[in-house]
């Protein structure tokens, strides 16, 4: 863990400052505006990790607030249930809410969960508004204040110690997930499904899973907030205040945890202002601030998308991962082929397109230890005979045997679980983490700790495992000096050399590369030629796609040749160079 | 429930349904040309009959200042945007004039006309132009600049631009509601039901209007444009088709539809400044129901948004809103399961 980083040095000092504060003579006043500040933030905590990492969001947060205030305020009003319990029942409903509505609408592109979560969140706020048992739109009164061990925590500066207990709970929860197994995972979803299924994460999953998380931090805040303020009614849970949600979030920094509080602090002091200056201003009362919100919130994200928290991230220093992995175990390898065994199998796979055939019953073997190329002019099929073997595309036909395993029809991620690793033609990495922590993703299939432990912090042991065998990788291919720079400042050749180790990472029984070798300089072709040659040496089997008929040439035992779909011929460099065909195919014919 | 209130229910269900649809194709029109989720779409509604309703009372209405404001702040980021490109004073200053001057003409227009008491049919034609020529100001301050941002971000954009639109409509309109006088006082009876005239008025409205856009998408130039930057913006841009002025017209004919739906609803329930919202909203199921994809697809789930919704009133008249807008979970839950991939294209 990184003992320098000034976000954690920001932590301990907020865990100082908040008994401080309770302890200092500030007006009871300002103690309430910090309670409130607590309770949106940890609301806002939820929506960091939804949309500020996962890319997703949510307009309901408000709804699930309101989840956790009723559930306790009826609870405890009509049945005396003790508010501990009920926060447990609320917890519970919520997340039975979120699943249902993460399951529902995930599986569909992006835009479908605020939608889905607006009409949920108006169908919440009008049903609250209008069941008999709830009060109706007046609500529940007479809640009564929290205690522990009998003493009173319902009010002034108990309250404020408890809420930001609970904020500073999360908010170091978060900090963990982030930086885990299972948090990597999450970072990996804003870059596309692509990426990250081919690393074995399954997206669906994940994203359901912060959504719970949001839900569920919601819902914490909607119990304090009921036993706060001793009464419920729907007003403060309507889609109003859920859009206010995500604007404090998105004010105060979408990507970033320190955002989520700047964003409600920063919120709460300015509605305070507004509602007492605009109607001043305007002459009659109403909610005016709203108007201010909206425009606020359109220039924040066409000038400074990233939140005012962004200013301060990009002066604090950057400080380098504690290598402290060194005595770490190695993580378990899987049994490797052995030398000569046939690894994959390509029989007859088609794949047509409407009217096109792509692929025409291509066949071809890959033995272990093995580096074939896959070459052929443009349009000839390579990618998506790539996309066929790794299970981005199904098959029209035919079958792709893998370690003597049907893998035609099975998703990608499924695929690379079974030991196949990629790389991507175009980049797909993560730019704002590290060099390590992207390889780290590779190795996704070879951890277990869940979410849960990375939040209890329960997973330090694997954890070092993993950076020990990215580190290793890393060094393998000659990146080790680059371990901690963010892998968006690398060079083009660096990042192709990343995606190799990332790849490596999943500990494979076959290296598939796609264009490793586009968009390279000279040099980098042959620092790439040179961990090719490496590979090779130490018995990987590998299957490179490639253009650049230097590189196939010099490294490859043996090249499959394509041309309009269907295999025009296979051999050593040698023979291919010779061969008339394939001249013909590259270089037209004479007539 | 006997025959005869089911029937009633069921006319009543189809003429709001008429207007959902109408909201619903709008959305689906926007979000394919421009991947704007428009949400702020119902504040067209509520301020295209308020916006008559306040003329009714021969006062000019607020509307009017605001449209105003808008084109300024349009003019000026236009006039700086081609300062910025082209470095030429004339240029700039005549990009920044053709934005003003639809908006100041109708602003003109209606502040001659408000005193005067012209006939209603004036009067709501005004009212219509006005609220148009929000369209393309809205599209040209909040979103043209952020045209490539993910969907997501333009979402969050179409929040902001509710509230502030929501906020702005009580400045002008005041928290009080308004009704419009029916355009015709027309009543036919067949048998148990009876029909009105406002109900026809909407019915024929909403048909023409889906048939006109039905052949504006067929029949010209425009209208294909539209459609080839729905299918790929690049390749339409690639075409000589602007991505930009694609956008502005969009908007624009949202804004129409919008404004005409107010003038449709205006005469049958009485129009509050945040009343658009939720009307919007209902539109918007129907176009889920649509996958935000289909004409067709929204005209039908606008329909049975508007039935479901008059017989959950019916039988459960607290509860309609909640029967209305959770109904979009069973929708969406079918349209997982019937389209199983993910299509992730930020």
């Amino acid at each position: 863990m990184a003992s320098l980083d000034p976000r954690r040095y920001g932590l301990a000092a907020l865990a100082a400052a908040v008994p401080l504060a309770a302890v200092l003579p500030l007006p009871d006043f300002w103690i309430s505006q910090l309670s409130y500040i607590g309770l949106y933030s940890l609301t806002c905590l939820g929506l960091v990790l939804l949309t500020g990492v996962g890319g997703l969001t949510s307009f309901g947060q408000a709804a699930f607030v309101g989840i956790g205030a009723y559930t306790t305020a009826w609870l405890t009003v009509n049945m005396g249930v003790a508010p501990w319990i009920t926060l447990l029942i609320g917890l519970a409903i919520t997340a039975v809410s979120a699943l249902v509505i993460g399951v529902i609408t995930l599986r569909m592109s992006g835009h479908y969960l605020p939608l889905a979560t607006i009409a949920w969140g108006l169908s919440l706020y009008y049903l609250m508004g209008n069941i008999d048992a709830l009060g109706k739109y007046d609500g529940i009164l007479g809640i009564r204040s929290l205690s522990l061990f009998g003493v009173d925590l319902g009010q002034g500066r108990g309250f404020f110690l408890l809420t930001w207990a609970f904020v500073l709970a999360a908010a170091i929860a978060l900090l963990h997930l982030l930086d885990s197994r299972s948090g990597r995972a999450i970072r990996a979803l804003r870059s596309g499904a692509l990426m990250a299924e081919s690393m074995g994460i399954s997206t669906f999953r994940y994203k359901v899973t912060i959504f719970v998380i949001a839900a569920l931090f919601a819902c914490i805040s909607g119990w304090l907030f009921a036993h706060f303020q001793r009464t419920v009614n729907p007003s403060a849970f309507g889609l109003k205040m859920g859009i206010e949600y995500l604007f404090m979030t998105v004010v105060g920094g979408v990507g970033h945890v320190w955002g989520a509080l700047t964003g409600a602090a920063l919120t709460k002091l300015l509605d305070d202002q507004l509602q007492v200056l605009l109607p001043r201003l305007i002459g009659t009362s109403g909610s005016y601030e709203v108007i201010v919100f909206g425009i606020a919130l359109v220039l924040m994200l066409k000038y400074q998308p990233d939140g005012l928290w962004d200013f301060v991230e990009r002066r604090l220093p950057r400080a380098n991962r504690a290598v402290d992995w060194a005595d770490a175990p190695a993580l378990a390898e899987r049994a490797k082929p052995a030398h000569g065994e046939l690894v994959l199998d390509v029989k007859k796979v088609r794949k047509v397109f409407g009217g096109l055939v792509a692929v025409n019953d291509i066949s071809f073997q890959i033995r272990a230890g093995e580096l074939v190329g896959l070459i052929g002019p443009n349009g000839a099929g390579k990618s998506t005979t790539f996309n066929l073997i790794t299970g981005v595309l199904a098959p029209t036909r035919g079958s792709v045997l893998f370690r003597g395993e049907e893998m035609a029809g099975l998703a990608s991620r499924d695929i690379a679980r079974k030991g196949m690793a990629r790389t991507f033609q175009h980049v797909k990495m993560i730019p704002d983490m590290t060099v390590l922590e992207n390889v780290a993703l590779g190795a996704h299939t070879r951890g277990h700790k869940g979410v849960l432990s990375a939040m209890a912090w329960l997973d330090t042991a694997e954890e070092r495992a993993l950076f020990k065998e990215a580190q290793r990788q890393l060094e393998r291919i000659g990146m080790a000096p680059h371990l901690h720079e963010l892998a968006g400042n690398l060079a083009m050749g660096q990042q192709r050399l990343l995606e190799i180790a990332r790849a490596l990472c999943a500990d494979p029984a076959l290296l598939l590369l796609d264009e490793p070798a586009a968009g390279l300089r000279h040099k980098e072709k042959k620092a790439l030629a040179e961990v090719l040659r490496q590979l090779q040496r130490e018995g990987v089997s590998i299957l490179l796609v490639e253009h650049d008929m230097d590189l196939v040439m010099e490294v490859c035992d043996r090249l499959v040749v394509m041309e309009f779909g269907t295999l025009l011929m296979e051999g050593t460099p040698a023979q291919v160079q010779q061969s008339p065909e394939v001249r013909a195919a590259y270089l037209g014919t004479e007539h | 429930m006997d025959f005869s209130i089911a029937s009633i229910l069921l006319l009543d269900g189809v003429t709001n349904g008429a207007v959902y649809a109408l909201l619903g194709l709008a959305t689906v029109l926007v979000f394919t040309v421009t991947r704007v989720i428009f949400i702020p779409q119902g504040e067209f509604v509520a301020y295209g009959a308020l916006t008559l309703a306040i003329l009714q009372t021969g006062k000019i209405p607020g509307t009017v200042w605001l449209l105003l404001i808008l084109a300024g702040v349009a003019a000026l980021m236009d006039t700086a945007g081609e300062w910025r490109r082209h470095g030429s004073a004339g240029g700039a200053l005549k990009a920044g004039l053709r934005t003003l001057a639809f908006p100041v003409l109708a602003a003109a227009l209606t502040a001659l006309a408000a005193p005067r008491q012209l006939p209603l049919a004036v009067q709501a034609l005004l009212s219509v132009a006005i609220v148009t020529a929000y369209g393309p100001l809205v599209y040209r301050v909040a979103y043209q600049s952020l045209a490539d941002a993910s969907s997501l971000v333009l979402l969050i954009v179409s929040v902001g631009v509710h509230f502030a639109m929501t906020g702005l409509g009580l400045l002008f309109f005041g928290a009080e509601g308004y009704r419009n006088p029916a355009f015709w006082d027309f009543r036919l009876s067949l048998g148990p039901i009876t029909v009105s005239g406002q109900a026809i008025i909407i019915a024929v409205a909403s048909l023409a209007l889906i048939t006109m856009l039905w052949l504006f998408f067929e029949r010209t130039l425009r209208g294909k444009s539209l459609r080839a930057t729905a299918v790929n913006r690049l390749g339409a841009r690639l075409m000589g088709i602007s991505s930009q002025s694609a956008g502005q017209l969009t908007f624009a004919m949202a804004a129409l539809i919008g404004a005409l739906s107010g003038l449709l609803i205006g005469p049958t329930t009485t129009v509050f400044y945040d009343s658009g919202f939720l009307i919007g909203l209902k539109g918007f199921v129907a176009a889920v129901v649509a996958g935000l994809a289909s004409y067709p697809g929204a005209l039908l789930g606008a329909l049975f948004v508007g039935v479901i919704e008059s017989f959950g009133s019916f039988w459960a008249s607290a509860f309609k809103e909640v029967i209305v807008f959770t109904l979009i979970l069973p929708v969406l839950l079918v349209r997982s399961l019937t389209s199983a991939h993910s299509d992730e294209d930020h």
